[in-house]
C-alpha cells in the first residue's frame, strides 16, 4: 500500500453497483490493491469487509461506497440526483486497464471526441477545440465552463447535429463530472458523473452515473448511449503508455494535455496525490 | 419488420448486425439492458427466450435465437445470391456448420474472458477461458495459413467470405479485452484485416474500421 495520505485514502470510493449486487451477492473486488468484499444480507443490509474486518459502508446514488481509512468528509453531494423529472441510473460499471487519472483526464478532453467518437459526439473536420474557462472554486474543485463544441450525436434524444455547452467538475481526484446542453429542454443540463475505483495504480473500474432530464427520452436507451461511449474510449485509454498518469510539469505537452488537464495535474501534485500518477522529478515522495 | 433484440457491446448481436448489413436487410433494434440491468433474464425477456440470451430476433411473426442459427435463417432467406450460406453445395455447407459450431466455442472461451475482465464476472475460471481460446485461435490460425497457401481468402472454399468468416470474426477480434493477444497468430490477424474490407462492414465498440496498410504488415 503506498497511498498513506489522507485526502485520497480517508475518503469513500465506490466498489459496486447495487443493481449488480441484487443480482449476484457477495461481489468480490479490490480497492487500493486490498481485498473487499460487498455482502447484502436477506434485510438489505449491505456490509463491506476487508479481510475480516468491517469497513464502514453507505449506500447512495445506487452505488454502495465504503473507505479504507477514516472518512474526513461525506460523499460527494450531487442534487442532480434527486430531481424527479431526471432518470437516475447507473450506466454499468467497467474494468479499465489504466490509472483511474488517466480515465478522469480522458473525461476533460474535448479534444478527442471527433477522432474517438466520430459520428457521434464529435465529425471530422469539426476538431478545434475553443478557448473556454477553468476556475477553481472556493470547495476547491476544479471547474471548466464555456466549452462549446459541435455534435452529430450528443445524446440518444438528438435528432440532428447541434452546438452543445459542456460544464466540467472535478470533485475529487477520482470523481469527474460533466453538464452538457439537453437537445430537447431549452437551458437544461443532462449529468454524468464517474466515480472512479482504485483498483491498482494501474487499473481501475469505471462506475457511473447518469442523470437525464426525462423528456423524451427512454430510459432503456441511456445505459445503451453511455456504454457505446464509453466502449469507445476504453481501448484507447488501455493504449496509453505509461498507464500511470505523469505530474512532471515537463512531461506536458500542449498538443496532449489542455488547459483543464494541466489543471488537474497540477491540483494533483498540490494534494500530494501519487496513486496512479508519477510523482514529479524533484518531488520527496 | 425485422426486429432485432440487441446489446451493443455483446459480439453474439453484432454478428447479426454484421449481417443485416452485408445483405442490406431493413430492421429495427431493440436495445436490451444485458449489463448491468440483466433483462435478458426478465420473465418477459424469458418468456422470449427461455435460454435468457441474446440475440433474438423477430421476423414474420417467427421468434428465432442463437446467433448461428440466425445467421443460417438471415442468409438462407435475405441473400438471393446464395454466396453467405450455398444452399446447394453439401460440401461447403458441411464446412459452413462445422465453423458455426468452432464459433460457438469461440464465445465459451474468448467471450468469457472479455466478461470476466471487462463486465466484472468474477464467478467464472477467466484462466481457463483464456486457455481454451488460445487452442481454438491455434487451429483458426493453422487453418486460415494453409488457406493461403492455396490461394483461399476465407475460412471455407470459394471467392465469397460465408456465415463461417460472420461467425468466428466478433470474438477473434474482442480476445483482446479479455486478455487473449493474437500477436502469436499471423494468418488469423491477416484474415481479420481481409474480413474488415468486406462491403458493407460495420463496427462496434472495440472493433475499427481496417487502416490504410495491413494490420498484420506491422508485425
Ligand atoms: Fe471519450
Amino acid at each position: 500500500m503506498q497511498c498513506t495520505h489522507s485526502f485520497l485514502f480517508d475518503d469513500w470510493h465506490v466498489v459496486a453497483d447495487m443493481e449488480l449486487l441484487t443480482q449476484q451477492t457477495p461481489i468480490a473486488t479490490t480497492l487500493f490493491e486490498s481485498p473487499v468484499t460487498v455482502q447484502c444480507d436477506d434485510n438489505g443490509t449491505v456490509i463491506c469487509e476487508c479481510k475480516g474486518s468491517a469497513l464502514p459502508t453507505q449506500t447512495r446514488y445506487g452505488f454502495v461506497w465504503t473507505s479504507l481509512g477514516e472518512p474526513a468528509r461525506d460523499i460527494v453531494h450531487i442534487p442532480e440526483a434527486y430531481e424527479d423529472d431526471r432518470y437516475v441510473v447507473s450506466g454499468g460499471s467497467f474494468f479499465v486497464r489504466t490509472s483511474g487519472l488517466r480515465v478522469v483526464e480522458n473525461f476533460l478532453d474535448m479534444g478527442h471526441f471527433p477522432f474517438v467518437h466520430s459520428g457521434w459526439l464529435g465529425d471530422e473536420p469539426h476538431t478545434e477545440v475553443k478557448p473556454y474557462e477553468v476556475t477553481l472554486t472556493e470547495e476547491n474543485e476544479i471547474l471548466a465552463t464555456e466549452c462549446y463544441f459541435h455534435q452529430p450525436v450528443a445524446s440518444p434524444t438528438a435528432t440532428g447535429g447541434i452546438e452543445v455547452e459542456y460544464t466540467y467538475r472535478v470533485y475529487r481526484p477520482f470523481t469527474v463530472a460533466l453538464y452538457k446542453t439537453n437537445p430537447v429542454c431549452d437551458g437544461r443540463m443532462d449529468y454524468i458523473v464517474l466515480f472512479i475505483q482504485p483498483v491498482s495504480p494501474e487499473t481501475c473500474v469505471v462506475h457511473s452515473l447518469l442523470c437525464y432530464v426525462k423528456e423524451g427520452m427512454k430510459r432503456s436507451d441511456l445505459r445503451w448511449f453511455m456504454q457505446l461511449i464509453f466502449s469507445q474510449d476504453k481501448p484507447i485509454l488501455e493504449n496509453q503508455i505509461p498507464r500511470r498518469l505523469p505530474l512532471d510539469p515537463r512531461a506536458e505537452t500542449p498538443i496532449r494535455a489542455d488547459k483543464v488537464a494541466i489543471v488537474y495535474r497540477r491540483w494533483l501534485r498540490d494534494h500530494n496525490v501519487s496513486y496512479g500518477a508519477i510523482p514529479a522529478q524533484g518531488d520527496p515522495r | 419488420m425485422l426486429k432485432l433484440y440487441d446489446y451493443e457491446l455483446s459480439g453474439n448481436c453484432y454478428k447479426i448486425r454484421l449481417m443485416l448489413s452485408f445483405l442490406d436487410v431493413v430492421h429495427s433494434i431493440e436495445s436490451v439492458d444485458f449489463y448491468p440491468g440483466a433483462q435478458h433474464k426478465s420473465p418477459a425477456f424469458l418468456r422470449l427466450n427461455p435460454m435468457g440470451q441474446l440475440p433474438v430476433i423477430e421476423d414474420a411473426g417467427m421468434v428465432l435465437r442463437d446467433a448461428q442459427a440466425i445467421l443460417i435463417y438471415l442468409a438462407a432467406r435475405y441473400d438471393s445470391q446464395g454466396v453467405w450460406f450455398p444452399r446447394d453445395d453439401p460440401v461447403r455447407l458441411g464446412q459452413i456448420a462445422q465453423w458455426l459450431a468452432f464459433a460457438d466455442s469461440i464465445t465459451a472461451t474468448a467471450s468469457v474472458a472479455r466478461l470476466h475482465d471487462g463486465l466484472l464476472y468474477s464467478h467464472v475460471d477467466s484462466e481457463a477461458a483464456r486457455l481454451g481460446a488460445h487452442k481454438l485461435f491455434r487451429i483458426l490460425d493453422e487453418h486460415l495459413y494453409f488457406c493461403e497457401q492455396v490461394e483461399q481468402t476465407w475460412i471455407c472454399p470459394g471467392d465469397q467470405p460465408t456465415l463461417a468468416d460472420i461467425a468466428c470474426f466478433p470474438y477473434v477480434m474482442l480476445s483482446e479485452e479479455g486478455g487473449i493477444s493474437r500477436i502469436d497468430y499471423p494468418a488469423l490477424r491477416r484474415w481479420c484485416d481481409r474480413f474488415k474490407r468486406i462491403p458493407g462492414f460495420v463496427v462496434m465498440p472495440g472493433i475499427f474500421h481496417a487502416g490504410p496498410g495491413l494490420e498484420a504488415s506491422t508485425v
